[in-house]
């Protein structure tokens, strides 16, 4: 069970979206169970292939994920993951 | 005679609207809002149900539906890749897994529904988009290797052209490789290319691919009289394509720019937005204006009433130029935007502070 926060930025797509308690032991599960509750929400944050969008990053307990191709990381009972996203544009 | 003006622009969907009979001002106003504050990279009507691709930068790609003429609109998928596509880069010489980076154009022939992508790919939708195919006959063209980027780092297709006498033929032209052409509904694609001259190449500048098409589009009642805005020129072809004779003006500003627009009845009539040139992408000598040939382009003249003629710096992107009729309408990168009711005898201005504009359309 992880706990994740995201940028604020997601929620002018997805406004129902808040912090909460996940259940997954890999980010890639996690990422599956969040677009199970909120569905498209994974095309936000991988591609097609499921690797992590260029300008997106996922940290688990501070720590940015090593795979981004595969999301394979591992979580921990209790972690805290982070989706954040870089800032650019005008 | 269209009602409706689409404007897909960095902060938007803007939809404008011809004002009553007798009304104020210029006869066109803004009647509507969508997608406000994501890039709208184009977008096209079909009756009242509208798409729209959106850009969302860091989020990836998205693609929105309407089936009230914009009043509504509902999420769809975008485009997606097949596993184990492959996409090349010729700068850096590698190989890797293709996905969906730009929604670059739409276009409706009939039901079906066809967006051109980077990496240059084209794909169909017979659900009005619910579901996207990758054309496998073009994405595996024998020539794809060497197809190059062309304003973006990926090649990708913006033209995208159906024969209205014969279902099983269309056209697409690509920066930067050319233009292609299938007789068996996307089975088999051929290039399109002879009598393209390739400038900016060091040795072979008659190459089969390697052209960088700014845009193309047909006389809609004489298929196969196709115009084409080039990277290097202007060219037209009489005989769908095979071949293509250039046509852009020696001294005149109509020789660099991006969009072009045919007229829809008169194969002889279109109109070019000129820019200074490939090392200047900007208004000529500070002045707008707007091109048009009415002989096939032997010669060409300058509309300029109703446009700045000091101190503009525009350029208007490929899709930025729209026409129904005698109704045309572009738009720059500056948030300019003009309208002419008489083929461009008179502009008059839609709007100065829009947001950079991607693609003009009439709904």
């Amino acid at each position: 069970m992880a706990h994740v926060r995201f940028t604020r930025h997601l929620q002018r797509y997805f406004p129902a979206l808040h912090d909460q308690e996940v259940p997954a032991a890999t980010v890639a599960e996690l990422v599956a169970e969040l677009n199970r509750r909120y569905p498209g929400l994974a095309g936000y944050l991988v591609d097609e292939r499921g690797a992590l969008r260029k300008h997106v990053n996922i940290f688990v307990d501070r720590d940015l994920v090593h795979d981004r191709a595969h999301l394979a990381d591992t979580i921990t009972a209790g972690s805290v993951v982070d989706v954040i996203q870089a800032l650019s544009g005008g | 005679m269209s009602d409706t003006l689409l404007l897909a622009t960095r902060k938007g969907l803007l939809t404008f609207r011809r004002d009553a009979p007798g009304s104020s001002g210029v006869g066109w106003s803004l009647a509507g809002e969508a997608h406000l504050g994501n890039p709208v990279s184009y977008a096209l009507a079909r009756g009242d149900t509208w798409f729209v691709a959106l850009d969302y930068g860091h989020w990836g790609q998205k693609m929105s539906r309407s089936r009230d003429a914009g009043r509504t609109w509902e999420d769809i998928p975008a485009p997606a890749y097949p596993e184990g596509a492959i996409k090349y880069d010729v700068w850096k010489g590698t190989e890797s897994g293709a996905t969906l980076e730009y929604t670059w154009v739409l276009e409706a022939v009939g039901n079906r529904l066809y967006a051109g992508t980077n990496p240059g790919a084209l794909f169909t939708s017979d659900d009005d988009g619910d579901s996207w195919q990758i054309v496998e006959g073009l994405w595996n063209h024998p020539t794809r290797p060497k197809w190059m980027g062309g304003g973006k780092d990926s090649p990708g297709i913006h033209s995208i052209i159906a024969d209205p006498r014969d279902p099983l033929r269309m056209w697409v032209a690509l920066s930067s490789a050319g233009v292609f052409e299938t007789r068996d509904g996307g089975v088999t694609w051929a290039t399109r290319n002879v009598g393209m001259r390739n400038d900016y190449a060091p040795e072979d500048k008659f190459p089969d691919v390697g052209h960088d098409p700014h845009f193309v589009m047909p006389c809609a009642a004489h298929p196969d009289v196709l115009w084409q805005q080039n990277h290097c020129g202007i060219w037209r072809s009489t005989d769908g394509a095979a071949t293509w004779t250039d046509i852009a003006e020696t001294d005149g500003p109509a020789r660099f720019g991006f969009p072009i627009a045919a007229h829809a009845t008169n194969p002889d009539v279109a109109w070019v937005v000129p820019a200074d040139s490939d090392q200047k992408r900007q208004a000529v000598g500070g002045a707008i204006c707007v091109s048009r040939t009415t002989d096939g382009g032997k010669t060409w003249q300058a509309q300029r009433n109703g446009l700045p003629q000091h101190a503009a710096y525009d350029i208007v992107y490929r899709h930025a130029l729209a026409i129904r009729g005698e109704t045309l309408a572009f738009a720059s990168t500056t948030g300019n935007a003009y309208l002419t009711e008489d083929g461009g005898e008179r502009w008059e201005t839609l709007g100065q502070n829009l947001p950079p504009v991607y693609a003009v359309r009439f709904a």
